[in-house]
């Protein structure tokens, strides 16, 4: 496998891309967890690109192996066999040294679970990386306040994250996922431990940041969040079984669409108020 | 739309238009609206079973309007009406039938019936999604609606992702 080798025009009809426009793209990736009992097979041979501002969704019912696919995309986990290419650069010879300045610079990763260092402020948690990448301090702190007023935490700075509340704990994560603004934004069950309001609200700041041109993939059982994205994965048993891209028009106009609501043809039309 | 009209007159008497923008604002854009005629039809059907009344106002460049208030045998159509449950959503539609009998024609492949049908409900979602958007915040009985349909959607789409394990398994 070569830096530029380029994937020709999808199956699906999709426009040709070039390895200069994708973000991301995986090959035959495969993992295997060995514990005991029989080895479990998370990613059985995933082949996926991700171009620069898509916004994908990878679905499915858990234990299918798409959080071990993120972290094989992350750099979390290594996979068995395949290839990652970030930004059209091979990285199947990176060292974890070198996979963890990534995450710093290229790559930012929000959790379920937030991992927040708890014993650090919100301002220092979305500091860190900032000087962990070797920004000046002034520049860090102009960041990390550009991004708390942006992700509605302005006077939660001095706060110690086990005194937020779930959602607002998320919001810090997101900010010191962007805070060196990279490129790729990865997120794995992001809302996964939050009631729907926190939802909600996740949801809204990845199609801002995407609008915006950020790159993001997102792996959730939630299918609400999942079409906020452009394209939506199914992945089941290790594979992906479905690949689709959201169109975001008018579903087609039947009585009882869906079964559950019959939906306007302009629902921003009409005299209001 | 019936009781719904009646339920707007119990408040007071109101003209069609009137009612026509109240069922607008009340409900959201996700909701389908009743066109102005509909609500005339409706209105004037529910004055001849007696349970309403309309009277004619008289404007003074305009034709007359007709302004309706509720009477009693409305009022206990109402009362009839909150006192029932309704049904729930059936489980039963085409698309459970298609699944069922797809691998007996030989004309259609079950997981692949199930991944057109996972796309339309995602399409839907995001339309729900979009509607939820451009809906005004401050409407709560709109946004309760919206939120209803993606957790029936949610529920459907769980729903085929069991069929899929359980068939993906049989292959």
């Amino acid at each position: 496998m070569s830096d530029d080798s380029a994937p020709g025009p999808g199956a699906d009809g999709r426009p040709a891309v070039t390895a200069e426009s994708l973000a991301l793209r995986a090959e035959g990736l495969v993992k295997t967890h060995y514990g005991e009992g029989a080895p479990a097979h998370a990613v059985r041979g995933v082949d996926l690109s991700v171009r620069r501002g898509e916004f994908v969704a990878v679905t499915g019912p858990s234990g299918a192996g798409k959080s071990t696919l993120l972290h094989l995309l992350g750099g979390l986990q290594r996979p068995d066999s395949g290839g990652i290419w970030l930004d059209g650069e091979c990285a199947d010879a990176w060292s974890e040294a070198r996979w963890a300045v990534e995450r710093r610079k290229r790559i930012g990763i929000v959790f379920q679970f937030f991992n927040l260092v708890s014993n650090l402020s919100v301002a220092d948690n979305v500091e860190l990386p900032a000087l962990l990448a070797g920004v000046p301090p002034k520049r860090a702190r102009v960041e990390r306040t550009e991004l708390l007023a942006e992700l509605g935490l302005k006077g939660k700075e001095r706060s110690m994250p086990g005194e937020l509340s779930g959602g607002e704990q998320q919001r810090v994560a997101l900010a010191r996922a962007l805070v060196n603004r990279p490129p790729l934004l990865l997120a794995d069950e992001p809302a996964g431990s939050l009631d729907s309001k926190g939802t909600r609200e996740v949801m809204r700041l990845l199609s801002r940041f995407h609008q915006r041109g950020q790159t993001i993939v997102l792996v959730t059982h939630d299918a609400r969040l999942a079409s906020a994205a452009d394209r939506v994965i199914s992945f089941f048993d290790g594979r992906i079984a479905d690949d689709a891209e959201l169109d975001g028009g008018t579903p087609p106009r039947r009585a009882g669409t869906s079964g559950v609501l019959e939906l306007r043809d302009s629902p921003v039309s009409g005299p209001r108020g | 739309m019936r009781l719904s009209l009646l339920a707007l007159l119990a408040r007071g008497p109101a003209h069609g238009y009137e009612l026509k923008q109240d069922l607008e604002q009340m409900l959201g854009s996700a909701y389908p609206q009743p066109n102005v005629g509909q609500i005339y039809v409706t209105l004037g059907r529910l004055e001849k079973s007696g349970l309403i009344e309309g009277e004619d106002v008289e404007q003074s460049s305009r034709p007359n309007k007709k302004v309706y208030h509720l009477t009693d045998a409305g009022r206990e159509a109402l009362r009839v009406w909150f006192e029932e449950t309704e049904d729930e959503p059936r489980v039963r539609d085409e698309f459970f039938m298609k699944l069922a009998v797809a691998s007996q024609t030989g004309l259609a492949d079950q997981i692949t019936l199930i991944n057109k049908q996972r796309r339309q409900y995602l399409n839907t979602m995001r339309q729900l999604s979009k509607l939820a958007a451009a809906e005004d915040r401050d409407n709560r009985i709109a946004h309760l609606l919206i939120e209803g349909a993606m957790l029936h959607l949610q529920a459907d789409l769980d729903w085929l992702e069991r069929c899929q394990e359980e068939l993906e398994e049989l292959e």
